[in-house]
């Protein structure tokens, strides 16, 4: 799995994530997230052979519902939210591709 | 230099589900802006997704009838981006542990028969629809969170009439499976689409460009000549394709680089932890197998071998399953598989042509067509009265047999009676008797014409003709 000498870029990950740090944060968070990551890395000293990696911490599987329809919410107050509507819809800055 | 395309699709499909993937939104399409939206397809804080069993249902059934392998153990994953259709910042798709696994599409072009890989078939939420002004953009949520399948295939297509071919054949398995309307201008199917050229003779691929977002199965075609050419002659003139993302314009019938954002494609994939993953056992997947529609193929062949009909009719009539549904009522009730088909190619679809409807909204029913064309069989009414009712049939309905006594539509079948109309014509008509002696042959149908309007279109037409024919040649001596 994850190569021992892994580390997290922190101001990369903070740019994807859209998040504004300056290099104070940044510098903070790069050595608290070296710790958290070093904690995690014990698991490294186990035996892990032939064991799959599990994504979810409990054994329930299969939570469906049937397809059937509910109330969807009020319009108004779903605008009401938006920053800004442009009559029916939310109103966001120009989308170029 | 000869160049060789590989194409790769990325097919997506909008399921035929009530409610939305993850919450109970309707799917309903054409309603007004963002009233079909709530907490969890708004991205809410703290508003927490559950699984629509009927879209698991679906997509695997959709797998099973494309000879997919069902994974026993899928899971969603959250895909990280930021756009402003996306209102959760990650759409949340299947990333490792997809529903279906391999499977292909049997597909024939040219009279060359191939069948396409699929590399996998996942299960995804749709994002909102934008709409685009001068100066901002418009969100309209509705669609956001309806479950869309992705259908991935291998780069084994080698031309844009491949990848037309694959488009129609997979469409018609969607529709026969029954889970997807396919409609195309609702954005049912949209596609993204792979494309590469490599000198003739060389193995391996080259740099392949995507095309994102196409809507129709047209640009679809014509955006792959388009590229196919571009990039062709770009490794002819010694240049370079670059990989990269492009935009097709139908109206110019160009494609264009769209401006990408740098790490745009780092999504940071993880698992969504408010799904827990989905589990399915070996006796519901084969218990869904045993209840899979028959594929259009297979119902080509069985037509052919069960009515009697040709293949080239079979393949219009499975073409649409309704169609072929509405061709196997009719033919099982009036015996005649082959006029049923003619009948349906000719008439029955050119009326659904005209009218542009469907055979589900039109008042023909297939027991109202094997009525008439048994009353044609019988020789109760000759066939120009037949299809000069079915307008009417088409339209309102009703009973032929009925229709046929009540108007006094049925044929004149008496030989006798039909004599004295052919010896009232050939006194009638002496010059154009006269043309057929001068050797006209073609002045006989004018006769035939004639006696058939003298009858009121009620004669038999066969024995019309036979009886000109005979009086004629008496004529002659």
């Amino acid at each position: 799995m994850a190569s021992a000498n892994q580390t997290i870029d922190v101001a990369y990950v903070a740019n994807l994530a859209r998040l504004e740090l300056n290099a104070a944060a940044c510098a903070q968070f790069q050595r608290q997230i070296a710790t958290i990551v070093e904690y995690v890395r014990q698991i490294g000293e186990l035996n892990l052979d032939g064991i799959e990696p599990t994504s979810h911490g409990q054994p329930v599987y299969n939570v469906y519902r049937e397809d059937v329809e509910r109330p969807s919410l009020p319009h108004d107050p779903v605008l009401a939210n938006a920053p800004t509507r442009l009559d029916d819809e939310f109103k966001v800055p120009r989308i170029v591709e | 230099m000869n160049y060789v395309p590989s194409i790769g699709l990325e097919v997506h499909v909008q399921l035929r589900t009530r409610t939305k993937m993850f919450c109970g939104c309707s799917t309903a399409y054409g309603a007004s802006p963002n009233t079909q939206v709530c907490p969890v397809c708004l991205g809410y804080p703290g508003a927490m997704p559950v699984m629509n069993a009927e879209a698991i249902h679906q997509t695997v059934v959709s797998g099973l009838m494309l000879g997919c392998e069902i994974g026993t153990f899928s899971k969603f994953d959250r895909k990280s981006y930021f756009y402003p259709d996306m209102p959760k910042n990650y759409q949340i798709t299947q990333y490792d542990k997809p529903l279906c696994l391999g499977g292909g599409v049997a597909i024939v072009v040219n009279g060359a028969a191939r069948t396409i890989r699929l590399t996998r078939i996942h299960l995804e939420e749709d994002v909102g629809k934008s709409t685009h002004h001068a100066a901002c953009s418009g969100v309209d949520f509705n669609r956001a969170g309806v479950p869309l399948m992705e259908i991935v295939t291998e780069p084994d297509l080698a031309s844009a009439d491949e990848a037309m071919a694959f488009l129609l054949a997979l469409k018609q398995t969607l529709l026969y499976a029954g889970v997807s309307d396919c409609n195309l201008e609702e954005g049912n199917l949209r596609c993204d689409v792979n494309v590469s050229v490599r000198p003739a003779g060389q193995e391996k691929l080259g740099t392949k460009v995507e095309i994102k977002n196409m809507n129709t199965f047209k640009g679809v075609h014509a955006a792959l000549l388009y590229e196919i050419d571009r990039q062709s002659a770009l490794l002819a003139g010694g240049g370079r394709v670059v990989q990269q993302t492009r935009r097709w314009e139908p109206d110019s019938g160009e494609t264009f680089p769209m401006r990408s954002k740098e790490d745009a494609h780092d999504y940071r994939y993880f698992p969504e932890p408010d799904l827990l993953p989905v589990v399915l056992d070996r006796a519901q997947i084969e218990a869904w197998r045993a209840g899979l529609p028959e594929r259009p193929a297979d119902r080509r062949t069985r037509l052919v071998q069960s009515y009697g009909i040709p293949v080239y009719d079979a393949g219009v009539l499975t073409a649409d399953r309704a169609v072929a549904d509405f061709f196997e009522t009719a033919a099982t009730r009036c015996g005649n598989g082959k006029a049923v088909s003619n009948w349906i190619m000719t008439d029955v679809l050119r009326l659904l042509g005209e009218r542009n409807c469907t055979l589900a909204q039109c008042a023909l029913t297939p027991e109202t067509l094997a009525d008439l064309i048994a009353l044609v069989d019988r020789r109760t009414i000759n066939l120009p009265t037949a299809k000069g009712l079915l307008p009417e049939l088409f339209e309102t309905g009703g009973n032929p047999a009925l229709l046929v006594t009540a108007r006094g539509l049925g044929q004149m079948g008496d030989a006798d009676e039909i004599s004295r109309l052919v010896d009232q014509t050939l006194e009638a008509n002496p010059r154009i008797v006269q043309d057929f002696l001068g050797g006209k042959q073609a002045a006989a149908q004018a006769l035939v014409g004639q006696v058939m309007k003298l009858s009121r279109g009620k004669a038999d037409p066969q024995l019309a003709s036979k009886l000109v024919a005979e009086k004629l040649a008496a004529r002659k001596g």
